[in-house]
This record gives structure tokens, C-alpha cells and sequence, in this order.
């Protein structure tokens, strides 16, 4: 269920980075698309009955969770952080130089 | 139905209810809240399905330092159109 | 017109992504993953689990399989970094007034909890191995305790000189490890330390050392990003 919830999610985002026109909404578009995305690969590594990939004294016998999804996404999410703060630094000073946030009022004066 | 099913059902429901309202949402700063709370959601789901590693990373960057930024580009704006 | 467009084109990617993967027969039904099938297992052997000596396998996997990955990717994070302060300028700069006076409260208790927050991500870094986190998260905290200094104090800018020396110092620190392994073993990142017993403070050899690294070079570089979004230039 989560992950049909994931992928829509990932639809949702694309569908705002597709109708908004706003600069900063399509990059909280990006960010929604960024979450659908590691819940995602998140859900293709888990089992019911697995528990979480650290190893303690009585672990033997048990089944673990792919742990390979999980180490993706954890470099994955700081990328984005480093991303979307380059994205928004654009964003602002395309604010400087236009006074606005909107792609369509922003193409006749130059 | 497992009580797993019964979780990740309502947290799907919430997920894709609160993208839409960020997706949607009129002012801008609300649109970062719900974005907040987006991140918020997702750090229960990764903890449901035993990542507790990102739902760390997740729950410090995603819903407080992103959170930060989009803030502090907004308020930057908001001082230039008093001006 | 252009919405529904929109809204079209995404309603059919999602069709299209749900029913491939619904009729795909390699990708496995939801929770019914068996990791023995996989690369996975391969981490998961307890051969190699005391070989690596991390009892985190994510922490195994990001800073000792995978060693050189990380190190390109704090390199993304850092260009990231140098990309913001390109943009927003180094000239002339003084900070964003806030339009609101913190009071005596505020300023007093945020440097009391700012100390937690500091002491709560050095735990978070030094048990990466052993525990859920590591660099990454431990870094964004300290990054994170930061930014409650300066939305406390008005008047608040960290010394930001000595975050970019730091950063260097972590990357270069980075990279001389690597060749260190490069020397004593055989190829650039191999575990040359003694691992030690899987569980304790000190074992893992070199994925405790790389990983304060990495939570430095993260914090330093985020906090940089802050200041450069909390400053902007005299004249504007």
C-alpha cells in the first residue's frame, strides 16, 4: 500500500513541477518528488519479517532488511539538501533581478 | 488485515493529502509548512519499514533544515517588498 | 488547459510505471523481499560482517564498501556550497534583520540547549558504527545547532572563516586516508587498522575515523549555506 502511495506521490510531484509557475513551488515540487522517490526504494528492500540491518549479540537466526536501499538513499537525501539550496539561491536572485517569483510575468521585462 | 496494512494505509492517505495542499496551497509559507510535514510523514513510513538510519538523517535535514532555507528565502523577499 | 494537460500526462506516467512493475516478474512483491536472492547477502555474511567489524550494515556499506562514493559525494555537497556562496556573493555582507527582537530568555536558554544539540550529534557521529546515524545526520545536527544560534541573536554571525578551514582540513583528511590505505594495503580506501571486536567504541578501524570526517565536512559546509542565506550585501 505504501508504495502505491509512493509512486503517487511521485506523480503528484511531477504534475506541480508541470502546472506551476511559481519558482518557488516547482522546487517544492522537486523536494515532494524527492520524497516519493526514497520512500520508494526504501519499500523495495523490506521484508515483514525483517529486522532493522544492525547486527546485535543474539542476532543470529533472524532475517534482515536489504540494507543496500537504505545506504542509496541516505547519500541520496543529502544531495538534495545541497540541491535544493543551490535551487533556492537561484530563486532569489532571479527575485533580485525580475521582483518576482513568476515565470510569466517575468518575460517581458528585461 | 495486518496492523501494518492498517498504518501504512492512513499514512498513504495522509502523504498524498498533505502533497496535494503543498502542491496547491495559495501562500507560499503554507505550502513549506505542509512540505514540513510532508517530510515529517515519510520519516514514520522509512521508520515502519525499518530504515531508522534514514529516518534520521531524514527527520534533521527534511523537515528542519530545508524547512529553514525555503524560510529564510521567503522572509529575505518579504523585507525587499516592504522596502 | 495547460492543467489538465498536465494533470494527463502525469496520470499516465503513473499508469504506465504501476502496471510495468505489476507485470514485471524481477521486481518483487511488497515485504515479501528475500535478501539471500541478492547482493545484500554478500553484507550480511558473517564472514564479512567480522572482517568489516561495523555492526550498522548501512554504516558498512556508505563508509566501507562503498568508501569512494561517499567521498564523490561530499564533493557534490561541497560544490553545492561553493555554488551558493558564488550566488549570493561574498561582498559587503551583513546579516538579515529578522524583524523581531529576541529577548534575554531567549538568548540565554538557546546557548544552554545549543550545547545539547552539540553534545547529542558528537554521540550521534562517534556511534555510526554501532548504532542508527552517523556523519551525515551528526553533521546536519551540528549544522542544526547553528541555526538556532543565529535565529536567537540578532546580532549573531559565526566566524565563518574558520568553518572553511575546517571543512578543508576534513576533505583533505579524507583523501589522506584513503591513500594511507593505499601505502599500507593494497588499494585506496582498504581498512589498514586493526578492526577489533564487532560492537565496540573502538572497533571498525578506519569507518569511526572517516565518518567524524564526513560530519564535520557536512556540518561545516551546512553551516556555511545558513550564513550565506541569513547575510545579504550592504547596498541591496
Amino acid at each position: 500500500m505504501i508504495q502505491y502511495a509512493s509512486i503517487i506521490l511521485f506523480v503528484f510531484g511531477l504534475y506541480g513541477l508541470l502546472t506551476n509557475r511559481n519558482v518557488i513551488k516547482m522546487i517544492i515540487s522537486l523536494n515532494i518528488m524527492e520524497v516519493g522517490l526514497f520512500i520508494f526504494i526504501i519499500s523495495i528492500g523490506f521484508n515483514y519479517d525483517g529486522v532493522a540491518p544492525i547486527i546485535t549479540s543474539n542476532g543470529a537466526g533472524l532475517i534482515y532488511v536489504d540494507p543496500l536501499p537504505q545506504a542509496l538513499v541516505l547519500t541520496a537525501i543529502v544531495i538534495g539538501v545541497g540541491t535544493t539550496a543551490l535551487a533556492l539561491s537561484i530563486a532569489k536572485s532571479i527575485y533580485k533581478k525580475y521582483g518576482t517569483f513568476d515565470l510569466d510575468e517575468m518575460e517581458g521585462e528585461r | 488485515m495486518t496492523l501494518f496494512d492498517i498504518i501504512s494505509l492512513i499514512l498513504g492517505v495522509f502523504l498524498l493529502v498533505i502533497a496535494f495542499f503543498a502542491i496547491n496551497s495559495k501562500k507560499l509559507i503554507h505550502s513549506v509548512l505542509y512540505l514540513s510535514g510532508l517530510s515529517m510523514l515519510a520519516v514514520v513510513s522509512f521508520v515502519l519499514m525499518k530504515a531508522p538510519d534514514v529516518a534520521i538523517t531524514e527527520a534533521v535535514i527534511g523537515s528542519g533544515l530545508v524547512t529553514a532555507l525555503f524560510v529564510f528565502t521567503l522572509l529575505s523577499i518579504r523585507k525587499g517588498e516592504a522596502k | 488547459m495547460k492543467n489538465i494537460l498536465g494533470l494527463a500526462l502525469a496520470l499516465i506516467l503513473g499508469i504506465f510505471i504501476i502496471l510495468s512493475l505489476d507485470s514485471s516478474a524481477s521486481f518483487p512483491e511488497f515485504g515479501t523481499v528475500d535478501v539471500n536472492d541478492r547482493v545484500s547477502a554478500e553484507y550480511l555474511d558473517q564472514d564479512n560482517i567480522d572482517d568489516v567489524g561495523s555492526a550498522n550494515i548501512v554504516t558498512a556499506i556508505v563508509v566501507g564498501y562503498r568508501g569512494f562514493d561517499t567521498l564523490g559525494e561530499v564533493t557534490v555537497l561541497f560544490i553545492s556550497a561553493l555554488g551558493v556562496a558564488l550566488i549570493f556573493g561574498s561582498k559587503g555582507q551583513k546579516r538579515l534583520d529578522l524583524k523581531f527582537k529576541p529577548n534575554f530568555m531567549l538568548k540565554t536558554g538557546s546557548k544552554i540547549i545549543f550545547g545539547i544539540i552539540l553534545v547529542t550529534s558528537l554521540y550521534i557521529i562517534l556511534h555510526g558504527h554501532l548504532t542508527p546515524g552517523g556523519g551525515f545526520p551528526g553533521g546536519a545536527m551540528i549544522a542544526s545547532a547553528i541555526l538556532l544560534l543565529y535565529l536567537a541573536d540578532d546580532k549573531f554571525r559565526s566566524n565563518i572563516k574558520s568553518f572553511k578551514i575546517l571543512e578543508g582540513i576534513a576533505g583533505s583528511l579524507f583523501v589522506v586516508i584513503g591513500l594511507l590505505g593505499l601505502i599500507f594495503a593494497t588499494y585506496f580506501l582498504q581498512n589498514f587498522i586493526p578492526q577489533g571486536t564487532v560492537g565496540e567504541l573502538l572497533s571498525a578501524g578506519i569507518i569511526p575515523i572517516i565518518y567524524i570526517l564526513v560530519g564535520l565536512k557536512v556540518g561545516s559546509e551546512i553551516s556555511g549555506i545558513i550564513d550565506n542565506f541569513l547575510t545579504e550585501e550592504e547596498s541591496a
